[in-house]
């Protein structure tokens, strides 16, 4: 137990020994230097939770032989994040180039940390991107990441459940899917979902599909923050009569109760993203030929409307003296087409590339998993109807556990939403303020 | 006891068994140096400042320590490790002696199995710690709930707002009773043999030599578990930390003062304040067993 406040200090010590990261004078990179960088022998680092890319470094290889890429896994998210600020404070150890989710790259951009892609000719990517996954990495004031995965969402359903209840397809709407939530309950027994109290990103896709925009950032010292609109009250106001009578299960998700759960039907859908059916593959897998995927229930009846969960993408680190080597690489990796294809096929990865998502090798792949579905070629569907439109705080973790201590709790104890919107909404503003933040 | 005899053996000393005593304890010191004393310097330092994700930080004295008194967060928690410590320690440490005594009296066969047996969860890594209670836990599929289940009652909900501090108060139990009996076991192995012997020819029974022989011997042993166990409460971390897995929403980020500096650390970036919460924790600390530990000796004084 006293481990604890080691710790604490420990890290205190750690973070402190602060150096601001510099900005480079940057102006545009000519071909010739790039070919010299490129044929430099050099060694960057690459952090990353997605695995070893062998097969990718190999490829790259082939065309670059000088460059060695060094893969290290410090751990995944927000595990990674911490060390990737301790290690730009202290102004030693960061990385060449750094996986980051699209959710967190207005919070490595506060500090300067992520390098501007610009001058490297970032901006003849664009093309390559759906326009949903480029319009997070890039701004007015510059390009910050290259996109590698994203998470269009759409209803995993049970088909066998569905048929016992006497359904047999995802529902339309919002409405028809509280309808088929009495009908499941009464029928089976199991959930029509779960809604979880703590999975802000979860919670931020319905916000997405729903027109809400709950967060602005001007990239400077200007933040909006909206938790509480209409919009968002809507979804809470549909929500709230379905855990009150406990049609919807409120577990928390991604640990083993939840696991179980998925795998012994206690719920009959799961409202997620395009990587969730190949984690359903790995994570539930007694359940295999029982899953289909359909849309995303919709507001208006009509409507082809989806929201995006999750995503991440490589960024060069502005503290980088391997800046060109490093940007190749990440260019190489996300948008080479087969090495793009190659993500999908061996990490699972939903491409954020447009050749990617209309390629037939990517889109012919069916599952056994999902009865012979073309999930792929569901998705890619899917993921040309994900609103461009959506922002990110610059304070993503303190977001996510204030959502966890106001929202993601009422929902978890089956209290007031709207008034848990209401206080997250409060504690956002206050924090924001607080850490010298104008708030619009 | 120690502390009282060395000073006294330290005039004897000459100046170069001075000297080989300073050698000797100096890898100690740099350590402890290096380790301790310059990250507490440096996190008192760190407390003095203001930190903003815009305009980065400035000098604002006491300011941090000035908030963190108006903080609902860490007062509940304090309140919530306060309630912790009156509640469970008493109980941990009482069975721990039971233990410990029932060892000692040899009336119990495989005395030496059981030992280990309480010994073992003291052992068991947190992580395995946290998976198992998780199983056991969990709401409606633990194992616990479908006990309750299988014998037609309603299962109780061990992670709700209601039940997560007497769940902790558990695990914890579970933990170091077997701990703390150890450490009053060996206590008991150093009484004097004689003394029972005497008790013996004096017509003694078990029950009364261990009130009026065994507790009294103890005393020095139990003051040290409850010094650790009321320093074990406050700075409570690992368990809750462990349970926001299973129990996200209850635990939230505050369930502690540690678990909250933590997450002020780490999730809201404010390390200068996470600084200044951990230095009043550290005074409460400081407070609470220099109080015990005072009226502990001045009661043994009296007696």
């Amino acid at each position: 137990m006293a481990l604890g406040a080691l710790v604490v200090s420990a890290a205190l010590v750690l973070s402190g020994c602060s150096a601001q990261s510099g900005t480079d004078s940057s102006g545009p990179v000519s071909q010739s230097d790039i070919d010299k960088a490129m044929s430099t022998p050099t060694t960057i680092t690459f952090w990353t939770w997605v695995g070893d890319f062998k097969k990718q470094i190999a490829e790259f290889n082939k065309k670059y032989p000088k460059i060695t890429v060094n893969v290290v896994n410090v751990g995944s998210g927000q595990d990674e994040y911490t060390k990737l600020r301790a290690a730009i404070k202290s102004g030693k150890g960061a990385p060449d180039l750094a996986q980051v989710g699209y959710d967190y790259i207005p919070s490595f951009n506060q500090t300067k940390s992520l390098a501007d892609l610009t001058p490297y000719g970032a901006a003849k990517l664009k093309s390559k991107f759906t326009e949903s996954s480029w319009s997070l990495v890039a701004n007015s004031a510059g390009i910050w990441s290259v996109p590698q995965d994203t998470g269009p969402m759409g209803t995993l359903y049970r088909s066998d459940i569905f048929k016992q209840a006497g359904l047999d397809a995802a529902p339309a709407t919002w409405a028809d899917f509280a309808t088929a939530a009495e009908t499941v309950k009464a029928k089976t027994g199991a959930y029509i979902t779960n809604f979880p109290g703590n999975d802000m990103s979860n919670t931020l896709g319905f916000f997405w599909q729903a027109g809400a925009k709950p967060f602005t950032y001007d990239g400077k010292k200007t933040v909006g923050i909206d938790v509480d609109s209409p919009a968002a009250q809507k979804i809470m106001d549909y929500w709230q009569p379905l855990i009150d009578k406990n049609l919807v299960a409120t577990d928390p998700d991604f640990n083993d109760a939840w696991y179980q759960g998925l795998n012994q039907g206690k719920y009959a859908t799961w409202l997620t993203a395009a990587w969730g059916p190949l984690f359903l593959t790995g994570s539930a897998k007694d359940t295999s030929g029982k899953w289909t995927a359909g849309k995303l229930p919709q507001w208006k009846a009509g409507d082809d409307i989806s929201g995006n969960w999750g995503g991440s993408t490589d960024a060069v680190l502005a503290l980088s003296k391997n800046k060109i080597p490093a940007y190749e690489f990440s260019k190489f990796l996300n948008s080479d087409p087969k090495s793009a294809l190659s993500l999908t096929s061996e990490y699972s990865l939903f491409p954020p590339t447009t050749g990617t998502l209309k390629s037939t090798d990517f889109t012919d792949a069916s599952s056994d998993f999902f009865a012979g579905q073309k999930v792929n070629a569901f998705f890619s569907q899917v993921s040309t109807t994900v609103d461009s439109n959506f922002e990110y705080l610059p304070f993503m973790d303190y977001a996510d556990s204030s959502f966890n201590s106001t929202i993601g709790k009422a929902i978890t104890n089956h209290t007031d939403l709207k008034a848990g919107l209401a206080a997250w909404q409060k504690s956002l503003v206050d924090y924001a303020k607080q850490q010298g933040f104008t708030v619009k | 006891m120690t502390a009282v005899t060395a000073p006294r053996r330290r005039s004897h000393a000459s100046a170069p068994q001075t000297r080989a005593a300073w050698l000797l304890v100096l890898p100690f010191l740099v350590v402890f140096a290096a380790m301790f004393i310059v990250p507490l310097l440096y996190s008192a330092y760190l407390s003095t400042f203001t930190s903003q994700l815009v305009g980065g930080d400035t000098f604002s004295g006491l300011a941090n320590y000035a908030r963190v008194l108006q903080d609902p967060s860490f007062w509940a928690g304090l309140g919530r490790v306060a309630l912790f410590l009156v509640i469970q320690v008493p109980i941990e440490l009482a069975l721990a002696i039971f233990f410990a005594l029932a060892l000692d009296s040899r009336r119990v066969r495989g005395g030496r199995v059981a030992r280990l047996l309480i010994f073992v969860p003291y052992a068991v890594p947190g992580v395995v710690a946290a998976l198992m209670w998780g199983y056991l836990y969990g709401n409606g599929s633990g194992l616990i709930a479908q006990i309750f289940q299988a014998v037609g009652l309603p299962s109780p909900a061990l992670l709700s707002s209601q039940n997560i501090l007497g769940s902790t108060m558990n695990i914890v139990s579970w933990e170091f009773i077997g701990y703390n009996m150890i450490v009053i076991y060996a206590a008991l192995r150093s009484i004097p043999a004689e003394l029972y012997e005497a008790a013996e020819i004096d017509g003694a029974g078990e029950f009364r030599i261990a009130w009026s022989i065994k507790l009294p011997a103890l005393r020095p042993a139990i003051l040290l578990t409850v010094i650790f166990s009321i320093i074990g409460s406050f700075q409570l971390f690992n368990e809750p930390n462990l349970l926001y897995k299973i129990a996200p929403n209850v635990i939230g980020y505050d369930f502690t003062p540690n678990l909250y500096a933590y997450n002020v650390a780490f999730k809201n970036q404010d390390v200068n304040y996470a600084a200044a919460i951990a230095f009043l924790l550290g005074l409460v600390i400081a407070i609470i067993s220099y109080v015990v530990q005072t009226s502990v000796t001045r009661r043994e004084r009296k007696g």
